[in-house]
């Protein structure tokens, strides 16, 4: 039998290595600041976050299948629950809700009541279009297209910008077939 | 409340970058210049003074007329100068502490490049909030 997949996080986050916190926030930030002042769009800046979340979400989706015990999720919404309650705990440290589903189900939210890569950020005028924590949704896209789901993930809700909670939606576009690189005939 | 207070920071390249009128007194027109040539005149003073002790605070520094001028140096030399006509030592040390706490979750924000102007309209309510509550 299948070893039941583990609801939360917390016991997977109790043994895995872990950093300071403030340390953790300002590289983050020093990557942010030093990405706008090379590339100088703030557009360029989201891309770029985006573009090396998604090489960090490629790899990052082994280390956690090996280390979470997790079986394979039947549906999609299952797949959203996995990420929100054992993913971001274990490599942020904290616990998302889904909701907003739609009709399909192929559409939701993850809603982050709290974010520690945004502590002690404020956005100045000159950077108001920048999603600072775009690298989570490059993650995240990274790491379901591994396990083919090709997903489009965009920010809702940005309490940089004044809203009440940082809300992810993950859009599933396609579930990409399994292929294998032999003919079965041969 | 005090009737006349200007607070300013002036980063250590002796920029201001902050300034707050947070007394109650109304303005008048040439106010505002005297009271920043009040605290530039004093930055000489903080100067000399301020490898002379090990303390942040530096109390009254210098005066004009009725008008005392309040230092706080910052590890980072970074001055917090307050002009006030108070006499209230333990709000005005309480005013500077708080303040510099509020500094340093500045300097943490990685968007903001040290020395530069502090636009931040949170930091601005938070000050003049504490100067309604010291001084």
């Amino acid at each position: 039998m299948a070893p039941v997949a583990p609801r939360s996080g917390d016991a997977i986050f109790a043994n895995v290595e872990r950093v300071n916190a403030e340390l953790f926030t300002l590289t983050y930030g020093a990557i942010v600041r030093q990405l706008l002042t090379d590339l100088e769009e703030v557009e360029e800046v989201n891309k770029q976050l985006d573009q090396m979340g998604y090489n960090i979400g490629i790899r990052l989706i082994d280390e956690f299948l090996a280390k979470s015990n997790i079986s394979r999720c039947i549906d999609f919404k299952e797949t959203a629950e996995v990420i929100a309650k054992v993913g971001l705990k274990m490599f942020l440290g904290v616990t998302a809700t889904v909701g907003n589903w739609n009709a399909e189900g192929t559409t939701c939210s993850l809603i982050l009541e709290d974010n520690p890569l945004v502590d002690f950020v404020e956005l100045p005028d000159t950077c108001q279009g920048l999603f600072y924590c775009n690298i989570l949704s490059g993650v995240i896209r990274g790491a379901l297209e591994m396990v083919s789901m090709k997903t489009e993930v965009t920010w809702i809700r940005d309490m940089l910008r004044g809203d009440d909670a940082f809300e992810l939606q993950l859009k599933l576009l396609k579930q990409v077939p399994e292929e294998y690189p032999y003919k079965d005939d041969e | 409340m005090a009737s006349t207070a200007c607070f300013m920071i002036v980063s250590r390249n002796d920029i201001p970058i902050y300034e707050a009128e947070v007394g109650t007194a109304p303005k008048k027109e040439d106010a505002a210049h005297q009271h920043q040539f009040i605290l530039h005149a004093a930055l000489d003073i903080v100067q000399d003074l301020a490898w002379t002790t090990s303390a942040m605070f530096l109390k009254s520094i210098d005066r004009f007329n009725d008008l005392v001028v309040s230092v706080y140096v910052t590890a980072g030399h970074t001055r917090l100068m307050l002009l006030h006509d108070s006499r209230n030592d333990d709000g005005i040390k309480s005013f500077f502490q708080e303040v510099h706490e509020l500094y340093i979750k500045i300097l943490l924000n990685p968007l903001y490049l040290p020395g530069s102007r502090i636009t931040s309209s949170h930091f601005d309510t938070k000050v003049r909030a504490l100067a309604r509550k010291y001084l």
